[in-house]
Order: structure tokens, then C-alpha cells, then sequence
């Protein structure tokens, strides 16, 4: 199963291996990876998807709340939470494709960032499903380059 | 106040309340070794970085205390990370100072240069690299307090040089609070009453006691608890000494080279409470077939030590002791269960004890290395500081040496390091002068530091050495001779030096026994000298350990012997 694990870290240089290196110690599988500043600038946190069974996921956290330097780990799969994830697509676009391509990207509500005389670059903002959606519809327009942030999450507020 | 970043070192350290450290110097390390020179901390020079950390350890184990060591940047610091990761498989408290090259040149392939905290950082608890010299005080208040409290392990802190050239402002925290470090020592409450249920509800309950029961210093409590409901108990490698030797419900040590008593204890118990152990694989054997009819409680300050190999039924997270202190409250008005059934069950673990205990051939005519350590056993009084190498020596002193103190027995269990045993004496001796400290040894392994010899004749410390010479890597030597047809492929040592002339060379007694009636003697020769020994003891060369538990197997299916083959797989006797 898969788990989406925010842990909060001391922002210090050398957190971020720690925690790497947990994983890869273990051989624990990391999915996806983000970090980022908190509104308290000694702390980052750290968005981990991770695949595993329960019995895996409940040793990551164990070894990840065993880190000197992790504040708080909480394991989001267990209660409800919002995720998102950025898409920056590349699309190679000719005269004949250009307004299917600008219709799909005007129906996943993404942005245009970047263009250029064969080229759209457009910014998608959603849950996973909503990305991997848009990036079927788009593939067969000829994709020059994807870059994927890798998943954020917040839990809801009851 | 300014002061040097080596000085502020100094003083920190001082304020740590630490009276001893082991280390070898370097380049980068020229400004502290200044500072710590007339400083009053007492340095000793070991003769290889290793064994540094190793003395540490020593000094660690034996008294519980943080032990400290240092090495300088680059070679130095690597010689260290055997014996950090040597401490952190034992849970064992301590310092490792490593020297690096200035800041400005950290990353560029500098002279001497290791990144030694990427290198050792799945092999400590924590780690830190001083950027300026006014942190020095909090980090080494921080590591000394990481390295010593929770469940204890190496801390390591790398020192550019340019820090300790440096002037900073030195301050005193008066606590070293951690923000995402709080261990929890206080066992739930409702968690210890469920093992008294648990208990109630056991007709074959059995301890299971390992290294955390000695850490924690909770013999006491254990023993009144054991006692109270008559529950057999067995110790790992690590615990043994933390339950009495001498106690009639013990059962001496369980696992793969453990008695048949506690291993059949373990596999036939309706009910398991493991304290301060870990469920390793030398315990276990095959996990799918331990203990299979056992509920399982689990009381360890390390959360992630329970469940991690095997399903825990009732876990406890806390400190040993505090949890058996309130364990032992709640029972208080309780009665025991030392009724008709616990009757029938101590009968059948009694029963196993006769039935096969630990034996060897005590009428042939060579050295039995089984023999040697129930003589040293015999001739050393309790509150001896033994030390092991790695291998058949090993499992010889846990077998045939009877612990009844805690903290008597220093060896190498999770990682199990060859050249351990020799510098850990040291470690030991020095924080206890006036103890009897041996070091047991194989012939393989004492080469491994054999240079120490230098530094126990500089210091006249009287650590004895005895090694039982089989000249074979003995431990390896026996399973080629049980799973290899005996082909001897590089375990063979019959060009072995003359040790005790080794010893002579470096100025330390040596005492040579070839004939069993010279073993007594030759021992108490040792024992006696007032500085150090070395004891080369000629011993049985093929002689094997027995019972073990073969890779794969469960716990109840022992071998005894290449001997007594047929009896492969002797099962419980009903
Ligand atoms: C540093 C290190 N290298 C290799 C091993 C693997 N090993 C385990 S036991 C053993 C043999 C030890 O031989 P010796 O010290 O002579 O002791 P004996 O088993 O004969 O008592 C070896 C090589 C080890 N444990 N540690």
C-alpha cells in the first residue's frame, strides 16, 4: 500500500540525507520526495510517498521519528488529507494540433508559461489522478519534456 | 570570556564530567592536543585509532558512562567508524571527536580529508559537523547527552580545523534540550497491566533478558520479579551478567550456541517476556518457527525495536527499569503464581537442564578451550571484568564463564568485531584499576589489535590476555567442518607467531600452557602478576562449539556434536 508520510525536520543542513539515507539503508523504497520551509524558518518539511506494507510503514516512521533531528512524523494515509502535485509538460504543437492541445490544457485548468514558435509548456496543479489523466490525454501530441514536483500534503481540518 | 575553539573543547569536555579519553592525534588536531596537555583529562595513546574507539567502549560498558575517543581527519577518523559501528549495535554510549580539514576546504579532496559523517552516519545515533566555534559548547553538552540517555549509542562530532583555531564565547547551557529528541522512559500504564494478565493467564512463561537489562541497570527488579512468579529466565549474549549466573532460574544463555534448556525453555513457553532484547537472528534461528505456541510482551525503551522482527503481543515502551519498578508496584498485593501448574512447568525446564547439559570431553588429554574457561571461572572472584574476542572464544566464556554481576562481561555481540576484546579491557581496566580485567581470546583475533600490547606496557596496566590457540580462525573453521566437508580454505593460522615472545618483545609477561596440568597454575600465574599477561594457551585445535542451532533451523532443533549426528533434530521431550 501506499502511504503519504509528512514529517516535519529541524532545517539544518544534513536532515535531508538522514532521512535518505534511512530509506535506502532499509530498503525502504521512496516514491516521491518534497521539501520545504515552514512559516517557522528553523523547521522544513518534508512530503515522503512510500510504498509498502503495514508492517514497513510503521518501521519507517518508527526509524524516522528515531532521527535526532525529525520534530513530528505523521503518517497522512491514516486520516484524510489534501494532496497536490505540479506538472510542467513541454508539447510540441503544430498549426493542425494546436487547439486540441489548448483545449485539453483549458479543461485540467493549467496554465501557459512558456512558449515558443513548436512549443507549449503548460503548468498543471492537481491530485495525482488528475496529472496522470492529463498526461495520457496529452502523450500522444508528442511530450518534449515532463517535469513532476512529486506529491505536498496537508491534512484535513476536522 | 574568549577563548580558542580548542580550548572551549577542552572545557567542555571537562564539564561533561570526563576524566579519560583515548585517541591518537594528527595534523588537524595539533591546537586541542595543545589544549588538552596539562588540561587534567587523561589521555591515552592507543597505537592504532581502533582500538581507541574499542578502549572507549570499553570504559562504556563497564562503568556506563559516555566513553570518548578522537581520531584526526581522514585516516584517522576512518580507523574509528569499526569500532562506532561496533557501539551502536550494542547500544553503547559514546564520543567519537574526529579532526577535519578547514571549512574552506571541506569538499575539495583536501589532504587527509573524509566526509566521516557520511560515512558513519547509519552507524551512529547522531552526528554533528561544528561549523563555528561558539557552538562548541551546546553540541558537546547535546552529543554527550544524545549518547547517554534513551537507548545510548556513538555520537560522532567533526572538528575543522579552522573551528578550533578560532576565538568564540563560551556558554553553559543548563540542560540540553532537543527538540525532536524526548525518549520515553515511562512505560503506559495500561500497558504494564496487561502484562500481569498476560502472566495470569501463562502456565509456561519464560524471561527472555538481553543487553538493555544491564543498561538500564535493572537486575535488581528483574530478580524480584522472577522470583515472585518462579519465571525461568534466559539472557542473550549481551544480558548475560544482568541476570545472576548462579540463580537457580537461570538458564544461561539462549540462541544459536545457548543451552538446550533455554532454547527448549523459549520454544516450548506459552508466554515470552523479552526485556532489553531485540529478537536478533543468533536468538531466533528461523523466526517462522519461534516459539510457535507463545504470546509475546515486549518491554523496551526503543520503539522501533518491537515488532521489528517478530509480532509483539503486548508491547512496552520505556525504560527497563522504571517499567519492572512499576511492574513490580502493581504486583505488590498480588499473589504469585507459584502454584501446582508453574510447578510442572519449572519440572519439565529443570528436566531439559538434566537432560543435556553443557558438556565437553573433560577426560581426554588435550586442552579442552571449554576447560580453560571454567578454570578461569573458577579462579576469578565476581566482580572480574572479562572481555571476548570474536568466534569460538566468544561463545566458550558465554557457555562455560558463570556472570553473576552486571556489567563483568564486555563483548561484541550485534557486530561482532574481532579485535574487540583486547582494547575494551583496556577501557575496562582503566576506569577500574584494582578489578581483575581478562581478555579471552582467539589466536585470529588478538592479532587484530595485537599492538595495544604497547600501550598496557606503557601504562603497566594489568589487563591479562588469555588466548585459547587452536591456530584456526576457529569459529569459520567450524562450519567448514559442517557444511564444507572440513575443507580448511584460508582458516588455517599454523604460522602463527611465537605470542609469547610477541609479549616479550613489547615488554609484557608471557606465559605459555601446553599441558592440561599446567592449566591451573599457568592461570593463576597470570592472575596474579601485578601488570599485564599474555597467556598462549595451546588448546584442542578441532574442538567445536555445542549445542548450535543450525541457519535455518528452529531453536529446538539443535546438533551436539559432529559426533552425535544421528541425534540431529531432537525434539522436546514430553
Ligand atoms: C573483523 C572480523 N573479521 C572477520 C570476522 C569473521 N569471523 C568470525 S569468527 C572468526 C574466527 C575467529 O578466529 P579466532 O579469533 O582464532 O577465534 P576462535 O574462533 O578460534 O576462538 C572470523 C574470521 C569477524 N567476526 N570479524
Amino acid at each position: 500500500m501506499r502511504h503519504t508520510i509528512s514529517v516535519t525536520v529541524e532545517n539544518r543542513f544534513g536532515v535531508l540525507s538522514r532521512v535518505a539515507g534511512l530509506f535506502s539503508g532499509r530498503g525502504f523504497n521512496i516514491e516521491s520526495l518534497c521539501v520545504g520551509a515552514t512559516v517557522d524558518p528553523e523547521v522544513s518539511r518534508m512530503t515522503i510517498v512510500t510504498r509498502g506494507d503495514d508492517r514497513i510503514t510503521e518501521q519507517v516512521t518508527k526509524q524516522l521519528r528515531k532521527l535526532v533531528d525529525v520534530i513530528k512524523v505523521a503518517d497522512l494515509t491514516e486520516t484524510s488529507f489534501v494532496d497536490r502535485e505540479i506538472l510542467l509538460a513541454k508539447i510540441s504543437a503544430t498549426e493542425k494540433n494546436k487547439a486540441e492541445i489548448l483545449r485539453i490544457n483549458e479543461i485540467f485548468r493549467g496554465r501557459i508559461v512558456d512558449i515558443s514558435p513548436n512549443t507549449y509548456t503548460f503548468e498543471i496543479t492537481g491530485d495525482e489522478g488528475k496529472i496522470d489523466a492529463f498526461m495520457k490525454l496529452i502523450r500522444p501530441f508528442g511530450v518534449k519534456e515532463i517535469v513532476r514536483s512529486g506529491k505536498i500534503a496537508v491534512s484535513r481540518e476536522m | 570570556m574568549k577563548m580558542t575553539g580548542a580550548d572551549m573543547l577542552v572545557k567542555s569536555i571537562k564539564d561533561e564530567g570526563v576524566e579519560i579519553m583515548f585517541g591518537y592525534p594528527g595534523g588537524v588536531l595539533l591546537h586541542f592536543y595543545d589544549s588538552l596537555f596539562n588540561s587534567g583529562i587523561k589521555h591515552v595513546l592507543t597505537r592504532h585509532e581502533q582500538a581507541a574507539a574499542h578502549a572507549a567502549d570499553g570504559y562504556a560498558r563497564a562503568t556506563g558512562r559516555v566513553g570518548v575517543c578522537m581520531a584526526t581527519s581522514g585516516p584517522g577518523a576512518t580507523n574509528l567508524v569499526t569500532g562506532i559501528a561496533t557501539a551502536q549495535m550494542d547500544s553503547v554510549p559514546l564520543v567519537a571527536f574526529t579532526g577535519q580539514v578547514p571549512t574552506n576546504m571541506i569538499g575539495g579532496d583536501a589532504f587527509q580529508e573524509a566526509d566521516i559523517i557520511g560515512i558513519t552516519r547509519p552507524i551512529t545515533k547522531h552526528s554533528y559537523l561544528l561549523q563555528k566555534a561558539d557552538d562548541i559548547p551546546r553540541v558537546v553538552q547535546e552529543a554527550f547527552h544524545l549518547a547517554g540517555t534513551g537507548r545510548p549509542g556513538p555520537v560522532v562530532i567533526d572538528l575543522p580545523k579552522d573551528v578550533l583555531v578560532e576565538e568564540g564565547k563560551y556558554s553553559f547551557r543548563e540542560n540540553a534540550e532537543i527538540r525532536g529528541y524526548k525518549p520515553k522512559l515511562d512505560g503506559h500504564p495500561g500497558q504494564i497491566k496487561k502484562v500481569l494478565s498476560e502472566l495470569k493467564k501463562s502456565s509456561r512463561p519464560v524471561i527472555y533478558a538481553g543487553g538493555g537489562v544491564v543498561i538500564s541497570e535493572a537486575t535488581e527488579e528483574i530478580v524480584a520479579f522472577a522470583e515472585k512468579h518462579q519465571i525461568p529466565t534466559t539472557t542473550t549474549l549481551l544480558g548475560l551478567g544482568g541476570f545472576p549466573g548462579n540463580h537457580p532460574l537461570h538458564l544461561g544463555m539462549l540462541g544459536m550456541h545457548g543451552t538446550y534448556q533455554a532454547n527448549m525453555t523459549i520454544h516450548e513457553s506459552d508466554l515470552i517476556l523479552a526485556i532489553g532484547a531485540r529478537f536478533d537472528d543468533r536468538v531466533t534461528g528461523n523466526v517462522e518457527k519461534f516459539a510457535p505456541n507463545a504470546r509475546i510482551v515486549h518491554i523496551d525503551i526503543d520503539p522501533s525495536a518491537i515488532s521489528k522482527n517478530i509480532e509483539v503481543h503486548v508491547p512496552v515502551v520505556g525504560d527497563v527499569k522504571r517499567v519492572m519498578t512499576v511492574l513490580n508496584e502493581m504486583d505488590k498485593d498480588a499473589k504469585t503464581t507459584h502454584n501446582a501448574i508453574r510447578g510442572k512447568w519449572l519440572d519439565r525446564v529443570n528436566a531439559w537442564g538434566k537432560e543435556r547439559p553443557l558438556t565437553y570431553d573433560r577426560e581426554g588429554p588435550t586442552i579442552k578451550p571449554q576447560y580453560v574457561v571454567e578454570k578461569l571461572s573458577e579462579l576469578t572472584p565476581d566482580d572480574a571484568i572479562i572481555t571476548t574476542e570474536v568466534g569460538q572464544n566468544q561463545m566458550w566464556v558465554a557457555q562455560f564463564y558463570r556472570f553473576n554481576k552486571p556489567r563483568t562481561l564486555l563483548s561484541s555481540g550485534g557486530l561482532g568485531t574481532m579485535g574487540y576484546g583486547f582494547p575494551a579491557a583496556m577501557g575496562a581496566q582503566f576506569a577500574y584499576p584494582d578489578r581483575l580485567v581478562v581478555d579471552v581470546a582467539g589466536d585470529g583475533s588478538i592479532q587484530m589489535n595485537i599492538q595495544e600490547l604497547a600501550t598496557v606496557a606503557q601504562h603497566n596496566l594489568p589487563v591479562k590476555i588469555v588466548v585459547l590457540n587452536n591456530c584456526f580462525l576457529g569459529m569459520v573453521r567450524q562450519w567448514q567442518e559442517l557444511f564444507f566437508q572440513r575443507r580448511y580454505s584460508s582458516t588455517c593460522l599454523i604460522s602463527n607467531p611465537d605470542f609469547v615472545k610477541v609479549a616479550e618483545a613489547f615488554g609484557v609477561k608471557g606465559i605459555r600452557i601446553e599441558n592440561k596440568v599446567d592449566v591451573e597454575s599457568g592461570l593463576a600465574e597470570a592472575i596474579e602478576h601485578p601488570g599485564p599477561v599474555l597467556v598462549d594457551c595451546m588448546v584442542d585445535r578441532e574442538e567445536g562449539v555445542y549445542p548450535m542451532v543450525p541457519a535455518g533451523a528452529a531453536s529446538s532443533e539443535m546438533i551436539f556434536g559432529p559426533e552425535k549426528k544421528e541425534e540431529k533434530k531432537l525434539k522436546a521431550v514430553k
